[in-house]
């Protein structure tokens, strides 16, 4: 447990200081949000409608953005073979770095997610189901980020693939959370974040042990 | 089973089954693509329900492929067996050309039907995803060059993938839904009547046989080219 808290303090610390993802993958999500308007036009009513899509589609999309450094800066440098000797294992360490890029990445996104829901004109009433879905689903969006960032770990350009292999699978996590806020937005019941709910923690109660084994079978031979 | 999983044992005996396979698809294949186009047109969909023929097999073909993919996946990685990873490997490629078949005759079917190409409905969305699926696991091969390690790591993929095959259909399905219900494989028999079935069986049936002539060619050639490489490595040192 000490040895798990030291390496989420560490990856933390790392993300924080200069040059740190943290604040680079806010900057990139508020980007995506704002270019959206210039896209599709900027129609009050259109734009109350797609706001929980488009906050949701960009929130993932920034969520790519560290991800394939999440072990591979370990992984390059050697530190992640002396972190497989340490009394963590390889699920320890997986459920570590989830933790780490969901702090990092995935919690502020929801902090700031009301502040472009104004701008996108959400009304009032979706705001409690947008910060909701994202709290419930970017967990999910992290644990299986961290299963295809182990996957991808000794490819040189592993960045590129990532996204291919992760974005199919994420549809439903997309679907569920924007689901959620425009069943908010056209005032009806779907269950949607119930569904998030459920993909949710079996994503999570799983991805540590998915990452591991695609961490073990790169760091074997 | 196992004991044809011997690469050795799997050339000799894929070797005396292959032209009996190629013969039995090419049969099936004439048979089935005759009554195609001979069945008389359907009272309600016309002369467009000659589409259902080559799409519904192909799209059957694309789900069964992944399903047979993830099984030898399942086993290369429990039992460490390279013949299954390389029949993973092979059969993904002919997945995604069957998974592009059935979406593209399904659109061709759905211009006159619907009055377009691409409806977001549940199956078709489903299905470009389970394309999406395919592709990041032949480029995840591709991307690994150490083969061991390739293999392993797209097993595991396609293991994440078929535990979220059925999370993907479901949700999508439950997002929106234009396409026809299940009109085959129901309580109570079958919809549609006697005259498409046949043809659609056969037709079915010769998708399978397709796959599977296919993917062992594939097998056999890449044993050889593996059998190839070694044995260059082996002159050379």
């Amino acid at each position: 447990m000490r040895a798990a808290a030291a390496l989420l303090a560490r990856d933390l610390r790392i993300a924080t200081r200069a040059g740190g993802s943290a604040v680079l993958a806010l900057a990139f999500f508020a980007a995506v949000v704002t270019l959206l308007p210039f896209g599709i036009g900027s129609d009050p009513k259109l734009l109350a409608r797609v706001a929980g899509g488009v906050i949701w589609v960009a929130a993932v999309l920034a969520n790519l953005l560290g991800l394939d450094r999440l072990f591979q800066a370990d992984y390059e440098d050697g530190n992640l073979d002396l972190l497989a000797l340490s009394p963590l294992g390889f699920e320890g360490i997986a459920a570590a770095k989830i933790v780490a890029h969901w702090l990092i990445t995935g919690l502020p996104l929801t902090v700031i997610a009301p502040l472009l829901a104004l701008l996108l004109n959400l009304p009032p009433s979706a705001y409690p189901a947008l910060l909701l879905s994202l709290l419930i689903g970017t967990p999910a969006v992290s644990a299986l980020g961290s299963a295809a960032a182990a996957l991808t770990l000794s490819i040189r350009r592993g960045g590129l693939l990532l996204p291919l292999l992760l974005l199919p699978l994420l549809a439903p996590v997309v679907i569920f959370g924007a689901g959620a806020v425009l069943a908010q937005v056209d005032r009806v019941e779907n269950g949607a974040i119930w569904f998030l709910a459920a993909i949710s923690a079996v994503t999570i109660l799983l991805s540590p042990f998915v990452t591991a084994a695609a961490l073990r079978l790169n760091l074997s031979d | 089973m196992l004991a044809y999983a011997n690469p050795q044992r799997f050339m000799e005996l894929s070797h005396r089954v292959l032209p009996w396979l190629c013969g039995a698809t090419a049969v099936l294949f004439a048979v089935g693509l005759y009554l195609s186009v001979t069945v008389p047109p359907d009272y309600q969909q016309g002369e467009t329900v000659r589409i259902m023929f080559v799409h519904v097999p192909a799209a059957w073909v694309a789900m069964m492929a992944y399903g047979f993919m993830a099984l030898a996946s399942l086993i290369g990685l429990v039992n460490r067996h390279p013949l299954a990873d390389v029949a993973a490997k092979e059969a993904a490629p002919l997945g995604a050309l069957f998974t592009a078949m059935a979406l593209i005759t399904g659109s061709l079917w759905g211009r006159p039907m619907w009055g377009t190409y691409w409806v977001w409905d549940g199956r078709l969305t489903s299905f470009l995803l389970l394309f999406f699926l395919y592709l990041g696991y032949i480029a995840l091969w591709n991307a690994i060059e150490n083969e061991v390690r390739a293999a392993r790591a797209a097993a595991v993929l396609a293991l994440i993938g078929a535990v979220n095959l059925p999370i993907i259909e479901f949700s999508v399905q439950w997002w929106t839904t234009l396409h026809q219900g299940e009109s085959i494989f129901r309580s109570g028999g079958p919809l549609i009547s006697a005259v498409f079935l046949w043809p659609l069986f056969i037709m079915a049936v010769a998708y399978t046989l397709l796959f599977f002539t296919l993917l062992i060619v594939r097998i056999r050639t890449e044993i050889l080219e593996r059998r190839t490489r070694s044995a260059a490595l082996g002159s050379s040192s």
